[in-house]
């Protein structure tokens, strides 16, 4: 079987600061792989160059076959067009920490609008699809609330919902449960780990370290901008190789 | 002081007040519609990536907003048409009102388009939409209903700015206070009722702009 994402020699810059130093990762279909690392190890920025929130300078994404933002055209590197882009980025979704729900409309009609915009569906079929997936998230009953009358672990299930609607070849998951309060933390942990178990190829960024253990079939800990150690999360979590591994673990919270 | 007043001249004369109040605030409402839109681009361009951009839209508010309104309203109707530009009294007046009103909108959308948090633009483009898409979509909406009340306030200047259109004839409220007052000598009358009537106009304009705000503000 082809892998479903294939990251080859990545790198990324901000000025002359270099995050990325050259990645490889390959994921399979329903893999889910979790990032861990301390922050300032490029794990948030590796994942933001999977749906080209940022650009990258060297290496290739390449995504159900796809090369992603790029294209190699006589030897020269181009970047693609903003409606190619855009395009791709449609193949992913994503899930940021801050939510980032558009606020002045409803539960429902947030999800709606990429299918209606990107995917030109029209209302009333936008409006069951994201009906359902409200419902999967447990909002159903909360579909026609404004993101500021919900509370962060609500906003964040919409916000889920609204990402997965799109049918994505991928999702990506970007500390899901950093902002919000720690009795909101479960709910939406139990979303992501519902779509794990059906099979969704998931990429996720994160700081609960037993949910990683959980959920993940392959660990990445991400040093310094390279991936400095990778395994099953018992070989991450069990027998650690490296000490810095092993003094990162120490460090957080079980 | 011995003044006898007497409102009889008024009160005959109160269709002309209505009629000009309502032209008042006709133009008023026609200026800052199309203030929005000339206040949009011109915050955008602020904000643009493009120097050449930047710089347009920056030497339009200045040149605009240290221009005394009077001095602009004389301007584009001596001077313009002395240009090849030839305006009637009324489209002169809107003209003139709007490209004012635009300069001063123009910084109030540039600093709520600076106060959005960039998030929301990520999740449009997370999902697949286009900046344009995300500009029309999210972006002006959620900016619009953040600077609603400082677009109420501009409002209300610019429709008592409308008084100064008197100055090139045109028949609204202020103009006919003047014609009244010239033909009565009833000066005091006048001026007080004309006064009046702009304060009334204001506090009913204020108080219904406050319930549009109250409605379309985002839900918390």
């Amino acid at each position: 079987m082809s892998p479903i994402l294939t990251i080859s020699g990545l790198h990324k810059s901000f000025g002359k600061v270099e995050v990325l130093k050259g990645i490889d990762l390959t994921m399979q279909q329903g893999d889910v792989v979790s990032l861990i690392g301390s922050s300032g190890s490029g794990k948030t920025t590796l994942l933001r160059c999977v749906n080209l929130l940022e650009d990258f300078e060297q290496g290739s994404i390449e995504l159900a076959g796809q090369s992603i933002g790029y294209k190699q055209d006589g030897g020269q590197r181009r970047r693609l067009s903003e409606r190619e882009i855009a395009r791709q980025r449609a193949m992913t979704g994503m899930a940021f920490q801050q939510f980032n729900l558009f606020p002045h409309m409803t539960a429902i009609r947030n999800v709606m609008l990429g299918l209606i915009k990107t995917k030109k569906m029209p209302k009333d079929e936008a409006r069951a699809i994201a009906e359902k997936w409200l419902e999967r998230v447990g909002m159903g009953q909360r579909r026609d609330h404004y993101p500021g009358q919900l509370s962060g672990g609500q906003q964040q299930r919409v916000a889920i919902a609204r990402a997965i609607a799109m049918n994505p070849q991928i999702m990506l998951f970007d500390e899901v449960t950093s902002a919000l309060d720690p009795e909101l933390v479960a709910e939406v942990l139990a979303v992501v780990r519902d779509l794990a178990n059906e099979g969704m190829t998931m990429l996720l960024v994160t700081h609960e370290m037993r949910f990683a253990r959980d959920v993940s079939s392959k660990v990445v800990f991400m040093h310094q901008g390279r991936i400095h150690e990778e395994g099953t999360p018992e070989q991450i979590f069990g027998a650690p190789k490296t000490e810095r591994l092993q003094g990162f673990l120490a460090n957080s919270e079980f | 002081m011995n003044y006898d007043f007497n409102f009889d001249v008024i009160w005959r004369n109160w269709d002309l007040l209505a009629e000009g109040l309502g032209l008042g605030l006709f133009l008023a409402i026609v200026s800052i519609a199309i203030g929005c839109g000339i206040g949009l681009l011109a915050a955008f361009g602020m904000l643009s990536r493009h120097r050449t951009l930047r710089w347009i839209a920056v030497a339009y508010v200045s040149a605009i907003r240290n221009t005394p309104i009077l001095v602009l309203i004389l301007f584009c109707y001596f001077a313009l048409p002395q240009l090849g530009i030839a305006l009637d009294k009324i489209s002169s007046f809107v003209f003139t009102l709007s490209i004012y009103a635009g300069a001063y909108l123009a910084e109030v959308f540039r600093s709520g388009l600076v106060a959005l948090p960039k998030g929301l633009r990520e999740a449009g483009l997370a999902i697949g939409l286009t900046e344009f898409k995300i500009k029309t979509n999210i972006i002006i909406p959620v900016m619009f209903r953040n600077v609603l009340p400082s677009l109420s306030n501009n409002f209300i200047s610019l429709f008592k700015d409308t008084s100064l259109a008197a100055a090139i004839a045109v028949p609204e409220l202020t103009f006919y206070a003047r014609k009244i007052n010239v033909e009565s000598f009833r000066v005091i009358e006048t001026w007080m009722v004309a006064s009046m009537i702009y304060v009334v106009a204001c506090y009913v304009i204020a108080a219904l702009l406050r319930r549009l705000e109250l409605r379309l503000a985002v839900p918390r």
